[in-house]
């Protein structure tokens, strides 16, 4: 085919092939703040997971002589109310509270996400019926929503997923269908439906890829969320059950000793902190990576 | 008006020496202009042209001492302002000039302008922050200002918000606001494209109407050579970072004698030819990348008057007389032997 | 004349604008009551200032947006009638290219995806025949087959218009609507780009509805050309007849304001049309244009001028210029 001869000579920088998961990675091991965020949470899904092994103490071993100790050799970071190791207690209270963080943002994200992206590109009706719903979850006080979920399902782990992610999804899908509706007046999906590319496929090929960032920053901000909810349905006697341990439950048992053993309630203070520290680092240096114009 | 009575009145307004400007990115610094040395006469009308990236409107940032920083880097041997050398200025000093001696009119008449206050409170600003001014006397000359530019019933616009104003108003209010100190310069980017070809003749009209009217100085940056040919009297073509032509408008229209002079000349579609069946001519390639320029002649990759010493030193400008410099090897005394030793 | 291929039969988008609680708003006639025929191989340049409608009409003839009424024939169907099925086969036959090179690459897909979109949507072949047809189009638009694995930001403004170009005759169209598809670029790439679409459509037998503010490019491209004001049409003719001799005043003032890259031009005779374009919300009655027609007299003011064909040529004007 003749073309005028100059334009083969256009080079554009890059000649090597890219590869999306290899570029992704390699952006994302050039930030530090985010490596040390994905160490952290490495380790502490370890030491969820190998809790019993980790632990220097038995979790739920009562010890009336031993109540509220302070930090010590044997004891770390002392001992509760019931003379129980808070080292010991925080190692498995990171079980609960990492997988109360994690699977009911997963699930609020997923189901967020498509009613989002079905209500911003589709409109009309789906819009309004959606949009509707989730005014209604975000209206209704979300506490009073969860406990009422808890007390008819009953108090379980399970039943705390569906309540959080009840509470969770009609804040993704308003913030995914605000996105949907700016990006559907970009010129790349009308490029793709004078093309006549199915409405599934713009939505799932075109729109989706580019909400990802959002999602990814939006879930790392709902992990913290999750673990503050199960500690205030934990609070309420709603939530996880004692002698079980969660760091939320371990802080609103721990704040009524807050004078004599500080420890005991600013501990699993500190593993939230540090945990939902941990998460945005990663959630940031994962929305840079995955943006294909950081990559150079 | 607040200026210092001028003693010995030169007839040139700015006088620019040697001006480089660099950048420090993640590999190294990045010299974004090279040896950039112009003039202004006073009362003229001076053009910088240039595709995008070719370093024109970075050359009025450098002026204003608008570049940002840390990450960038002004140098000049000289940058005269009516002998106030720019160059030696601290930050300070150079905010006191900006919108009082040298101001700008920008590209986009919408964002330039705040959307929640009134019209005249902006374009008033400046006598505010130079003069002074009480806010009635602020909106007397705002007024004048209006009359001047030739907005349409000026006193209601006065008290109008930017999204009431058309943009070819909104064009004239920055216009205004550009000129309400009676500066020695105005440095207008690209101040028509984003507007209609019937507005953009209103505002060029308007220009040279100002510079007839006033004696304005200009300095005024396009893309488009039809208006540099409609409104300047001299012209610096820029590429990559380095002026490469300057002369006389007539003489660079007449006699442009650097190959891409040449070639952005024989690009430009022209309203008053007639639709060719043939091709119409082009330069081939792209600009190159300020980061990776070519050894030699920033040009050569894409000129077809290349020869080997193009490739291997970079030219300096060629006096061609009455003013008229070109940046290239063909019009400069070069070695023969490093010709041969090339090929 | 050749076969028509496309035609609009009096095309009328309203918008409503304001209004909601118990108040009516206003109606905004975006375009209003435009005819046009295309015939096949032609340029066909629609010109006109912004919000005159000339975007909207490129739009609805692709029916990328719908008509409040009329119609769009497309080699004898009416493409307004048919359903969304129907209407997504006849998709790779009608095609456009966008104006701005970056937003109309989806930045999170490689070149060859985006090529191969279209293609997989209307089941061009195997995964390798695919693959093969992607480079063949990258190639075609002088770009090397390698780039097929890079991301659209590794491309400039000219390199990205090419691949939206290529994407646009993936299937191998025969009309296609180019919306101020060279404006955005540089002049040397511009005219880079403009011969491409010229090779092209020698090529491939396009044809092609070119959209633009820019008469310069027009005067060099385009074989005919149609003249925008506030959603109607007011002029048609050939670019010759055009140029040399507009009838209509609004296209005169158009030209004129062109800036000519002949400095010894510029003492030229060149009148500029004064004043403000109307909003389209508040369109003054008779001619659109009387409020700033230096030739405007009582009729104009009153009744509004109907597009009136004469060959080649159509005016709507109470009084056109002489030619």
């Amino acid at each position: 085919m003749s073309v005028s001869p100059a334009m083969t000579t256009e080079t554009p920088d890059v000649i090597e092939e890219p590869s999306l998961l290899r570029d992704t990675a390699r952006a994302f091991a050039r930030n530090r703040m985010a490596l040390v965020g994905l160490c952290f949470v490495l380790i502490l899904v370890c030491v969820a997971v190998f809790a019993p092994l980790v632990s220097p103490h038995d979790p739920y071993r009562v010890a009336l002589d031993e109540q509220l100790l302070p930090a010590s050799t044997t004891y770390w970071l002392g001992t509760d109310n019931f003379g129980r190791d808070v080292l010991t207690r925080i190692l498995y209270g990171a079980r609960i509270s990492l997988v109360v963080g994690i699977v009911p943002s997963l699930i609020s994200l997923l189901i967020g996400t498509f009613m989002g992206v079905l209500s911003g590109y589709i409109g009309g009706k789906v819009d309004f019926v959606i949009m509707r719903l989730a005014d209604m979850m975000i209206a209704f006080p979300s506490l009073l929503l969860a406990m009422v979920v808890m007390y008819t399902l009953g108090a379980n782990l399970f039943n705390i997923f569906i309540a959080l992610a009840l509470v969770g999804w009609a804040g993704v899908a308003r913030v995914v269908r605000s996105q949907t509706l700016a990006l559907k007046e970009k010129e790349f999906i009308e490029a793709a439906r004078a093309n006549g590319t199915s409405r599934a496929t713009i939505m799932f090929r075109h729109i989706f890829p580019n909400v990802v960032p959002t999602l990814i920053v939006l879930f790392s901000l709902s992990i913290p969320d999750a673990i503050m909810w199960e500690s205030s349905l934990s609070f309420l006697g709603v939530g996880v059950q004692p002698p079980e341990a969660s760091w939320g439950l371990l802080i609103s048992r721990g704040k009524e000793y807050l004078f004599q053993a500080p420890l005991v309630a600013i501990a699993p203070g500190v593993a939230i902190l540090l945990t939902v520290l941990a998460f945005n680092f990663v959630g940031d240096g994962l929305r840079d990576a995955l943006d294909p114009s950081m990559k150079d | 008006m607040t200026n210092k009575i001028e003693t010995a009145k030169t007839d040139t307004v700015l006088s620019v020496r040697d001006l480089r400007t660099e950048f420090r990115g993640d590999r190294g610094p990045v010299r974004v202009l090279d040896d950039i040395s112009f003039d202004v006469g006073r009362g003229k009308i001076v053009g910088l042209v240039g595709e995008s990236g070719s370093g024109k409107s970075m050359t009025a940032l450098s002026l204003m001492g608008l570049v940002p920083k840390p990450q960038g880097h002004v140098s000049a041997t000289r940058m005269d302002l009516d002998g106030t050398d720019l160059a030696k200025l601290s930050p300070d000093g150079l905010r006191r000039i900006r919108g009082r001696d040298i101001s700008m009119v920008f590209q986009e008449p919408m964002t330039s302008l705040n959307p929640v206050r009134k019209v005249w409170e902006q374009v008033g600003e400046p006598l505010a922050i130079h003069q002074g001014l009480k806010r009635r006397d602020i909106r007397a000359r705002v007024l004048e200002m209006f009359e001047m530019v030739g907005i349409p019933d000026p006193k209601a616009r006065l008290d109008a918000y930017p999204h009431q104003l058309s943009g070819g108003l909104r064009q004239r209010a920055m216009i205004a606001m550009g000129l309400i100190c009676e500066p020695k310069l105005l440095i207008a980017d690209e101040p028509t494209t984003a507007l209609d070809v019937t507005t953009q003749a209103q505002i060029l009209r308007l220009m040279q109407d100002l510079r007839d009217r006033v004696g304005t100085s200009i300095i005024l940056i396009t893309h488009d050579l039809g208006i540099i040919a409609e409104m300047c009297d001299e012209v610096n073509v820029m590429y990559a970072g380095q002026i490469i032509e300057q002369a006389n408008v007539f003489d660079l229209f007449e006699r442009p004698s650097h190959p891409y002079t040449r070639g952005l000349l024989a690009s430009i579609p022209k309203a008053t030819e007639q639709r060719s069946s043939h091709r119409m001519p082009s330069i081939p390639g792209m600009v190159p990348n300020l980061a990776k320029l070519p050894p030699g002649c920033r040009f050569s990759p894409r000129c077809g008057d290349a020869m080997p010493i193009c490739l291997q030193k970079e030219p300096g400008l060629a006096d061609l007389g009455r003013g008229h410099n070109a940046r290239c090897w063909l019009h400069l005394p070069h070695d023969a032997t490093t010709q041969r030793e090339a090929s | 004349m050749n076969e028509i291929v496309i035609s609009a039969r009096n095309l009328n988008k309203h918008y409503h604008v304001g209004g909601g609680l118990g108040r009516s708003g206003q109606v905004v006639r975006a375009v209003d009551g435009v005819s046009l025929d295309i015939y096949e191989r032609e340029t066909f340049a629609l010109v006109g200032e912004s919000g005159c409608g000339k975007t909207t009409l490129g739009r609805i003839m692709l029916r990328l947006q719908e008509p409040t009424s009329g119609e769009v024939v497309y080699r004898g169907q009416d493409l307004t009638t048919l359903n969304d099925n129907k209407m997504r086969g006849l998709r790779k036959n009608l095609q456009i290219v966008f104006q701005d090179p970056y937003a109309s690459l989806n930045p999170r897909m490689r070149i060859e995806q985006i090529l191969a979109e279209p293609l997989r949507t209307h089941g061009y072949g195997t995964t390798a025949e695919i693959r093969e047809r992607c480079a063949t189009l990258l190639e075609m638009v002088g770009l090397r087959r390698q780039y097929l694995r890079s991301y659209p930001h590794q491309f400039s403004g000219g390199q990205r218009q090419r691949i939206g170009i290529a994407r646009a005759l993936a299937n191998n169209p025969d009309f296609a609507v180019c919306d101020e598809a060279v404006p955005a670029l540089d002049v040397s790439i511009q005219a880079q780009v403009l011969n491409l679409l010229r090779d092209l459509q020698d090529q491939l037998n396009l044809t092609y509805f070119f959209i633009t503010h820019d008469l310069s490019v027009v005067r060099q491209f385009a074989d005919r050309v149609g003249v925008m004001f506030l959603g109607r049409l007011v002029e048609v003719g050939t670019t010759e007849e055009i140029f040399a001799a507009p009838l209509h005043p609004y296209t005169m003032f158009l030209i004129s304001a062109v800036p000519r890259a002949d400095p010894h031009q510029r003492e030229r005779e060149r009148p500029i049309l004064t004043g403000e374009i109307p909003s389209p919300m508040d369109m003054p009655s008779g001619c659109r244009f009387h409020t700033r027609c230096p030739f405007a007299q009582k009729i104009c003011r009153v009744e509004d001028p109907a597009l009136q064909y004469c060959g080649t040529r159509a005016v709507a004007c109470h009084f056109p210029l002489e030619s």
